[in-house]
């Protein structure tokens, strides 16, 4: 068995919508499952009431880190073939902290804002609708915009590239770095959790 | 978690009063899964992506795809001279809403759905803090998805897209983007907590 089966040809790309739509499914009830859909939830992450944001995303990103990691090892799943985009440092730094402000700003991000919309919050609409404004925007000003779009280009770049480490180094290091921070996340919620918890 | 239960009711009562219609009415909302129990599961969702497709999870990219699209629509010939537009046009199964992350985005609102119906979370609600009037929270939420918007695309993907797919492939930019997310939001959190307090 050779993975990622569609890269083997497993199925076309008619039906890659299909598997598209069954993995939405599951990416949307485990954002609800874990309260996503709620921006006073989402947004408790930034006031330090609730550090529910940083547990979930550094559980699944452990867990599908090590599952990869694994089935590479054992030779299951060709890693040439998994998508990696290009990092492209500056335009991916001011990016973040743009997003970041519009996250604490508006309350959701883009996958969750979906899964509020399917949960009936009104809000969630106008920040969608903010989300396709502002790709208008870029869309709009893509002539002015594209020198430092393809600016800070440093191709196909990993972790374990940067720091001089092997893949399973690095692996064990965020590893470890998640496990830290999960204790970490816990001490802040007994020291700024409590009374104002209701954010 | 048993703190959070008193606060919560009165915000719920103080909402419907506001004129909000209420679906769901007596249903007490169950409580939220365990973060660690969900992290598993979305990075169990996300494994799968890679396994069969060989790609990650995302978001944005789908909005993308209908701007692209609905500009299209209103001008063809302004559309398909830009570069930014025609690279989400000629995307897709012989059509541009035909992508890939379409259909998984959804997904995502059926899956969400679907949670949110079972656990009696589903009603129509305006999130907001008791200091922030309706239209004001509209405003942020707009202003906020501008924002994000535009973070996106300069980023190549949003916190699903890039921090979570690129985090678990070790990818160094979604790493540098991940990092400068949290601060962007920490930076910013004081000045807008009016907003949600």
């Amino acid at each position: 068995m050779n993975a990622p089966f569609f890269k083997f040809g497993a199925f076309g790309d008619e039906t890659s919508l299909l598997v598209a739509f069954v993995i939405g499914i599951g990416f949307g009830w485990f954002l609800e499952r874990a309260g996503f859909g709620s921006a006073k939830k989402l947004v408790s992450q930034f006031y330090l009431n609730d550090l529910a944001v940083f547990k979930v995303m550094f559980t699944a990103i452990v867990t599908a880190m090590l599952g990869i990691f694994y089935l590479g090892w054992l030779g299951v799943l060709d890693l040439n073939l998994l998508y990696l985009s290009d990092t492209n440092l500056w335009p991916q730094i001011v990016g973040g902290l743009v997003l970041g402000v519009g996250f604490v700003v508006g309350g959701y991000c883009p996958g969750t804002s979906m899964v509020a919309i399917a949960t009936g919050k009104i809000d969630a609409l106008f920040f969608v609708g903010g989300v396709m404004f502002g790709v208008l925007a870029i869309g709009e000003a893509f002539p002015l915009v594209r020198g430092f779009y393809e600016s800070g280009n440093l191709g196909r770049l990993t972790l374990p590239d940067v720091f001089h480490l092997s893949y399973g180094g690095v692996v064990f290091l965020v590893t470890l770095m998640a496990l830290a921070g999960f204790a970490g996340a816990g001490w802040v919620e007994r020291r700024f959790g409590g009374a104002a918890k209701e954010v | 978690m048993s703190t959070i239960v008193a606060p919560v009711i009165p915000a719920r009562a103080a909402e419907a009063r506001a004129g909000d219609r209420v679906h769901a009415v007596a249903r007490v909302p169950a409580e939220y899964m365990n973060p660690y129990l969900a992290g598993i599961g979305l990075g169990l969702v996300l494994l799968s992506a890679y396994v069969v497709m060989g790609r990650g999870l995302g978001a944005s990219g789908a909005l993308s795809s209908l701007v692209a699209w609905s500009v299209n629509v209103v001008a063809p010939s302004h559309a398909q001279a830009n570069e930014f537009y025609r690279g989400y046009l000629t995307s897709g199964v012989g059509h541009p809403l035909k992508e890939w992350l379409v259909f998984e985005v959804l997904g995502v609102m059926v899956g969400g759905f679907l949670s949110g119906h079972l656990a009696g979370r589903t009603r129509r609600m305006i999130e907001r803090g008791p200091n922030v009037s309706v239209r004001a929270r509209f405003g942020y939420a707009f202003v906020g998805g501008a924002l994000m918007g535009i973070g996106a695309k300069l980023a190549r993907g949003c916190t699903s897209g890039q921090a979570l797919s690129g985090g678990a492939v070790l990818n160094a930019g979604s790493w540098a983007f991940m990092l400068m997310v949290f601060a962007g939001a920490y930076a910013m959190a004081w000045a807008v907590r009016r907003q949600w307090r």
